[in-house]
């Protein structure tokens, strides 16, 4: 990097499709923000170009194309006409062939199955090839190394099986040049449980899962840094404490958690009552779809309040309007979060997440718009079962 | 505004995130409510022993006093609530504001709980059939028979998880703390009053704070609260006590399905009883599983539904500050509309008869901007079977019911308090010997009548406590 200049988040990875950033003034906010907008709107060129070229689209999109009562190819110029598009619905991940989500330039590389939901009924699939080994790596970037030594080892205390975090974190383990160490977890069958009313087995389940976790950091594999879960935290933490010790007695110092249930309020009482002041922990906001979106580095002046901005622009948050997903609410206000996702992989232009928060202002570190407070979308937040992670 | 925290073993705790209660008429903001976190609760109760411990340090003669005085300072001080005070005429007030219960209502519910705490000597003597009460304290400990007790706490603390709706079940936690358990209380959303009013109370009677903590919050606090207390007693509708069914650790209260049954040697002088019906249906706002829901008889079903329809069909919703208001308000969105139309349902079915229709002048659900109210409605069941001769709704609601004396045991189903009117003598053993029926009255008491000597819904005592064996001598050779 040429001193003086400064990185754009993910500028530190060159752009997919060419696109790069070089901002000269890094004290200008205003700056920042303008230009990486200009960046968004060419990268949303470019990704529009991909996915809708018969040559190296995918077979769900070109087809899609058919669809659509505009051209992509010429009528998308900038980010804001992403919404000509309709909404992307979930549902259409369920079910295969999955292949026809593979760029047809991409075919034939090794090809991974990442699935999410699914307790009940097909689940909903993506494919991936390379994504999450870049989205980590990005990540991997945010993270203050003082807490996550590279070359330290993580346990991933997280759901197994056929999810991305399981291979996405023992990926960015290694490119921090440590080993990864897992636990076995099948979060749909602790949803079963947990519908079930099941409660002690599900205590159970969860005691089977912090065994697994105890044992890993007692074997003396040196293990600095983890990603978990505010539940599987507070559970293991409880443990160690029962057992006379604590996180940082176990040796970790650096955690990365995610989960809506990582709230401002849980956020302090990790802080206060968990892991002692000597523990780093960051939040993250993600999904299968998105990759991962950081926390606003931690500042005391925050209160605790939680901000994320996502990883443009390969993938981008806005926070809009409950009654027009076409608007984005003034900052401050409350609305629905909506993603969009523009990779060479994937191409989603507008998915109403789960999820509602506040619109933040763009971050120095971030000069794009965040989200704060993201919880359970309010109209859908009664029927959603949280399981053990 | 009233700030609230939440109550960590007597330490507030202020959080980040807060709850507002509001009026339910205005929507005005009453108060902002703490919000704990699970693992908050999580935390905690790794350290409930010690809120055992500390109440064992004080001898149970001298807890008894201590709710004495808890129960005048509930009645009569100027208690401190958060960052406020409150006065016993603003506790009535603020209840009344965000539950929709008048507040001379509110009033009756602060006296019944202060009977229950002037009280607590003669309750504990009675609930545990007399058992000299340091042997909770001990262990163990020999009877005046000769005989060696032991009784063990199944847990330190007892959690609960309150209604928001029914500020009339307090009265049920407070023989705990006497009993030297100590309390973990889930409060309602709308009603944070009465465990915070009594936990302060308490403490200024003279429980150390340690023993009590109040956690306002979502709902995983509450599951939170049954899943770490040894012993949790928690309130909700007919799903709540379904999914608790069969769990030891958890005593589960809802809908009570109250009845009063005459018999065949009584039911020709029903009209002698007509107050008695009345007042079981319709007192405290028919609110209470122990409201009566259903009348059961086998001759002269009609003219009974007809009488009590006629007193109580006509009344209305007045002002909440009315001294005689008769009726409590739904002040959750829908709910009242939602058992209208369960009701309505239940009325197309073949000989069931709604009565109080004639009487009333309007409809039964009175839909209003912030809250709703449905007034009194008595329905004739020519069918026992019929859907509405056994169900229960928040307000005076009841089935009159046909039905041979022979029958009624097969068909009534559970029911927490049963008055049967009758001088049958097998009859009455008969009722004696039914398992389905929790409170048993035999003759002209009011469903609603409690005596708080006697156990409700199991015997606290033996919820809280496992009789054991103990010894420390070879018994006599044998």
């Amino acid at each position: 990097m040429i001193p003086g200049e400064h990185a754009i988040f993910p500028a530190t990875i060159p752009s997919l499709f060419g696109v790069s950033l070089t901002v000269t003034d890094n004290n200008n906010l205003d700056e920042l923000v303008k230009q990486n907008q200009e960046a968004l709107d060419a990268h949303t060129r470019e990704s529009v170009q991909w996915h809708f070229n018969p040559e190296t689209g995918s077979p769900y999109w070109l087809e899609k194309a058919k669809s659509l009562d505009f051209n992509p190819l010429t009528d998308v110029n900038c980010f804001e006409d992403l919404n000509k598009f309709p909404l992307f619905e979930d549902d259409e991940l369920r079910g295969g062939p999955v292949s026809r989500w593979i760029p047809k330039a991409l075919v034939g590389k090794p090809t991974y199955v990442f699935e999410t939901g699914g307790t009940t009924g097909i689940p909903k699939s993506r494919v991936v090839i390379d994504d999450f080994r870049i989205d980590y790596e990005n990540f991997s970037e945010t993270l203050p190394d003082e807490y996550f030594p590279k070359g330290s080892n993580w346990l991933m205390l997280g759901p197994s099986g056929p999810r991305r975090l399981r291979l996405a974190v023992e990926h960015m383990a290694q490119y921090r040049g440590g080993i990864s160490f897992c636990v076995d977890l099948d979060p749909r069958w602790v949803v079963k449980l947990i519908k079930k009313g099941k409660i002690d087995e599900v205590k159970e389940y969860s005691a089977h899962v912090i065994d697994q976790a105890m044992a890993i950091l007692g074997a003396g594999h040196e293990i600095k840094c983890m990603f978990t879960t505010p539940k599987l935290l507070e559970a293991l933490a409880m443990r160690l404490m029962d057992e006379g010790s604590s996180i940082e007695e176990s040796g970790i110092t650096g955690i990365f958690c995610g989960g809506t249930e990582f709230t401002q309020q849980w956020y302090r009482f990790a802080r206060e009552e968990l892991l002692g002041e000597n523990v780093y922990i960051t939040p993250t906001y993600g999904n299968t779809l998105m990759g991962l979106a950081c926390g606003r580095p931690f500042d005391p002046a925050d209160d605790y309040k939680i901000t994320y901005y996502a990883p443009q622009p390969r993938a981008v948050i806005r926070v809009v309007d409950f009654d027009d997903h076409t608007k984005v609410v003034p900052y401050g206000e409350t609305g629905r979060v909506k993603l969009f996702t523009m990779t060479k992989e994937l191409f989603i232009p507008g998915f109403l997440e789960r999820d509602e928060g506040e619109r933040e202002v763009p971050h120095v570190k971030y000069p794009w718009d965040g989200v704060s407070g993201v919880r359970p979308f309010h109209e859908i937040a009664a029927s959603t079962t949280v399981g053990v992670y | 505004m009233l700030e609230i925290p939440v109550i960590r073993w007597g330490k507030p705790y202020e959080s980040f995130d807060q709850q507002e209660v509001v009026h339910f008429e205005t929507g005005e903001p009453l108060a902002k409510v703490h919000q704990a976190n699970a693992g908050l609760v999580k935390m905690d109760m790794r350290k409930a022993q010690r809120a055992r411990d500390l109440l064992r340090e004080i001898p149970i003669s001298k807890l008894l006093e201590i709710c004495k005085k808890a129960a005048d300072l509930y009645m009569t001080a100027k208690l401190p609530l958060g960052n406020g005070t409150q006065t016993p005429e603003e506790f009535c007030r603020i209840q009344s504001a965000s539950t929709g219960m008048p507040e001379w209502m509110c009033a009756g519910n602060m006296k019944k709980v202060a009977f229950v705490l002037e009280h607590m000597d003669g309750i504990l003597d009675s609930l545990t059939r007399g058992l000299p009460l340091d042997i909770l304290t001990r262990g163990y400990g020999m009877e005046e028979r000769g005989v060696m007790m032991s009784y063990q706490a199944h847990s330190p603390v007892l959690g609960l998880v309150l209604p928001s709706n029914s500020p009339g079940v307090h009265t049920l936690w407070m023989p705990i703390l006497p009993m030297q358990i100590g309390l973990v209380l889930k409060p309602g959303s709308s009603e944070p009053w009465t465990p915070y009013r009594m936990t302060e109370a308490f403490c200024q009677a003279g429980i150390p704070r340690e023993c009590i903590s109040v956690y306002p919050g979502p709902h995983d606090v509450g599951s939170t609260v049954t899943e770490l207390c040894g012993r949790v007693m928690l309130f909700g509708g007919q799903q709540t006590i379904d999914k608790y069914k069969g769990n030891p650790n958890v005593q589960a209260h809802g809908p009570g399905f109250s009845k009063i049954l005459l018999g065949d040697d009584v039911v020709d002088r029903w009209e002698d009883y007509l107050d008695l019906l009345v007042d079981s249906i319709f007192q405290n706002g028919g609110r209470s599983c122990i409201n009566a829901s259903g009348i059961w008889a086998s001759r002269h079903t009609e003219a009974i539904a007809d009488a009590i329809a006629k007193r109580i069909g006509p009344v209305g919703p007045t002002s909440m500050t009315d001294p005689e208001a008769p009726l409590a308000a739904f002040t959750m969105t829908g709910a009242a509309k939602a058992m209208n139309g369960q009701i309505e349902a239940g009325l197309s079915e073949p000989g069931v008869t709604e009565v109080t229709a004639k009487y009333r002048d309007g409809e039964r659900l009175i839909e209003l901007e912030r809250c709703d109210y449905l007034r009194p409605t008595i329905v004739h069941c020519a069918n026992p079977d019929a859907t509405l001769a056994n169900t229960e709704y928040m307000f005076p609601m009841a089935s009159v019911v046909q039905c041979d004396q022979k029958d009624m045991l097969k068909k009534i189903g559970p029911t927490l308090v049963c008055t049967a009117i009758t001088e049958d003598a097998q009859w009455s053993q008969q009722l004696l010997d039914a398992t389905q029926i929790d409170r048993l009255n035999i003759g002209p008491i009011k469903t609603n009548a409690l005596n708080w000597l006697q156990p409700h819904e199991g015997n606290i005592v033996e919820f809280l406590f496992r009789a054991r064996a103990f010894q420390n001598e070879s018994p006599a050779a044998h």
